[in-house]
């Protein structure tokens, strides 16, 4: 079966004062049905605009998409009318849990009321174009529904969380919430962008735990971005790595953990703080995207670099079994020396 | 690389009460941020101080530096009692101990060129001209690793990694015995975050400095710290080296904070994390031990009274009755 998203040569700017910030540079990354795939990288690799151009939400004014194919379950994303996409695709096939809890409820309503909110226009049993009816009949099954799930978040007393207003409840617990509600429309998809950052290590050690299950049990398919390796090491079954604008590794999680190949995967493995090779950074800094570096935008900072790095950006070849890299000179299969 | 020099900052019985008020602003409670610590901290060593979110950590750094007025318990700098010292008589004293702030950027006036901020503190605190300032200036900017040339450069025109630089190069121009980093990694990416761990321990060397780190990222401080204090809910629960308390860990609270943290190669925590539930509400703490309401091991006896904080192994103290139990589950 074809993946359920597929996004191709993907390239998006933003317009800034000081001229065109190339911030996707023709991404190229998939998520199979049923599947976690971690998105992983530093500030500013555009991770961020990655996520939000799947879900059509780029700010309008600035951003500029110049090429590409985000393709979901058969339809082209960017060539859809954005009122079908509002109504039939945002929300319902795809949803969003975003990074933090704290911001993203309305503090003067009660959480039930965004809840029926939300379940009046993206509930699986709307009629599209149902427009502002709300049946008592649904209102009432889909209250039924809401209260089952909270139960599956682990919130404790459903009921009586609805009554309540987002400051009375806790992070952990509004995070919770954030994740019943993307699942509340039975979405093919969930993107989760950085959302456990906020949260405390023992909150988020739960909160990833209940994630897993979920999307197993639910069949669900994650994109999940994070800067923290380890997390995307937790919950992730592959993991796409970018640079500054660029994807340069994919790999399934075992694999990629146990023997990355792209220079920048590796350091970055390297710079987490571990007893067996202390505390090693990677000298230089994220490049601006205004004037980004020809060919592979890593090269400044690469330790295997040549004069290829610079003229032209490696093409994707394959370093194994479902594991892409994008690099002139790959490290070498690491594997027999780390065993 | 255990430092046993003499006490150089002792706490004793360290409290920080904040009123809760009700809308009339009457007082109706009292939220107990920092609740009875102990601690010695001793010359040229560096005292991890970690915990959630909540559990006090920054308001002891900053009851310590004289940010909050102490509700009770004593501070001992350098042999000193500086707990009731007024404000006047204690600017001799901020020379020696001085505070990172949490976000560099935010404690850097954006309208000051860098070079001007870094001139500040001497022009407060020193006698020096121009001349000797803009010297000694230049030899912290190099310290830290930061090119001249950003002495003309505004805060927003540097990076967040750059802008870490620039507070500690601002601390260091005074040249203190003691500095109290305030979560010094937070907000920065990995790889930006492994040269500045790297930064502070040369610069330990280097000057000859004590450190408290104050961090949530338990994995940064088991590479740097030499001993550890771990906090929930405003007490110390566990305090010991490294090695020993990351190894071995005997509070319950610690053992779960410690098996929250993901580790690349290892069992995967979605496999193996025990705990449940959520730390209750500061303002209205359990009886006894403050862990119990969460604690797989909790007995009758836990709610008794508070458990002390008591040396059960040599040099590794923790407030646990039942800290020689297996937790079930873990």
């Amino acid at each position: 079966m074809a993946d359920l998203l597929t996004v191709a040569d993907l390239e998006v700017g933003f317009q800034t004062d000081s001229g065109l910030a190339r911030v996707l540079d023709r991404v190229n990354f998939h998520v199979g049905r049923g599947e976690i795939v971690g998105l992983v990288g530093e500030s500013g690799c555009g991770k961020t605009t990655l996520a939000r151009a799947i879900l059509g939400v780029l700010p309008a004014n600035s951003a500029r998409i110049s090429s590409g194919v985000i393709d979901f379950d058969g339809r082209n994303l960017l060539a859809e009318d954005p009122q079908d996409l509002a109504t039939e695709v945002r929300g319902r096939l795809i949803t969003f849990v975003p990074q933090d809890p704290f911001s993203s409820f309305n503090p003067v309503f009660t959480i039930g009321a965004q809840i029926d909110e939300l379940m009046k226009w993206k509930s699986p049993d709307a009629e599209p174009g149902s427009g502002r009816r709300y049946p008592r009949t649904r209102r009432r099954s889909d209250r039924a529904r809401v209260v089952e799930l909270l139960r599956t978040v682990q919130l404790p007393d459903p009921e009586g969380i609805l009554k309540k207003y987002p400051h009375e409840v806790s992070g952990g617990q509004r995070q919770r919430l954030m994740i019943a509600m993307a699942l509340l429309p039975e979405p093919q998809l969930i993107i989760a962008d950085e959302p456990t950052t906020a949260l405390d290590v023992t909150i988020q050690a739960q909160i990833l735990k209940l994630l897993k299950r979920l999307a197993a049990e639910r069949r669900v398919s994650v994109l999940f971005t994070t800067h923290d390796l380890g997390t995307a090491y937790e919950i992730c079954d592959r993991v796409t790595v970018m640079y500054a604008g660029q994807e340069v590794e994919s790999a399934p999680s075992d694999d990629f953990f146990a023997a990355p190949r792209h220079p920048y995967t590796k350091r970055l493995l390297e710079s987490l703080p571990s007893r067996e090779h202390g505390i090693s950074g990677i000298p230089g800094q994220i490049p601006a995207l205004i004037d980004p570096p020809s060919g592979c935008r890593f090269h400044p900072r690469c330790t295997s670099v040549s004069a290829r790095c610079a003229a032209a950006r490696p093409d994707v070849s394959e370093a194994g079994p479902d594991h892409l890299i994008r690099c002139h000179h790959p490290v070498e299969a690491a594997r027999e020396a780390a065993s | 690389m255990t430092a046993s020099g003499p006490d150089l900052l002792r706490l004793e019985g360290l409290e920080k009460y904040f009123p809760v008020r009700d809308v009339w602003k009457r007082r109706i409670g009292w939220l107990r941020a920092v609740d009875g610590v102990s601690l010695n901290v001793e010359k040229g060593e560096i005292l991890g101080v970690v915990g959630e979110s909540g559990c006090g950590k920054s308001t002891l750094g900053k009851t310590v530096m004289g940010i909050h007025r102490p509700t009770g318990g004593r501070i001992v700098f350098e042999g000193h009692d500086i707990t009731q010292l007024k404000p006047h008589q204690s600017r001799e004293l901020r020379r020696d101990l001085q505070y990172t702030y949490q976000d560099p950027g935010a404690s850097l006036d954006p309208r000051w060129k860098i070079g001007k901020a870094l001139d500040e503190p001497l022009v407060i605190h020193t006698d020096l001209d121009s001349a000797a300032r803009r010297e000694r200036v230049r030899d912290i900017l190099e310290a830290v690793g930061l090119p001249e040339s950003h002495l003309d450069l505004y805060p927003h025109e540097i990076s967040g990694g750059q802008q870490r630089r620039v507070g500690l190069a601002r601390i260091l121009t005074l040249q203190p015995t003691l500095i109290v980093l305030d979560e010094p990694t937070s907000g920065l990416d990995v790889s930006v975050q492994a040269t500045v761990l790297n930064l502070f321990l040369d610069l330990q060397k280097q000057f000859d400095l004590t450190y408290v780190f104050i961090s949530h990222d338990l994995s940064v401080v088991r590479m740097i710290c030499d001993r550890v204090a771990v906090m929930y809910l405003g007490k110390v629960v566990e305090l010991g080296p490294t090695e020993r308390l990351f190894s071995a860990p005997r509070h319950p609270y610690t053992r779960s904070l410690l098996s929250a943290i993901p580790e690349i190669g290892k069992q995967r925590i979605t496999d193996t994390f025990w705990l449940e539930g959520e730390p209750p509400d500061p303002g209205n703490l359990p009886s006894g031990c403050r862990f119990r309401t969460r604690c797989p091991l909790a007995a009758p006896e836990c709610a008794a009274e508070v458990p002390p904080l008591v040396e059960h192994l040599p040099d590794h103290a923790d407030a646990c009755l039942f800290s020689d139990r297996a937790v079930p589950g873990g």
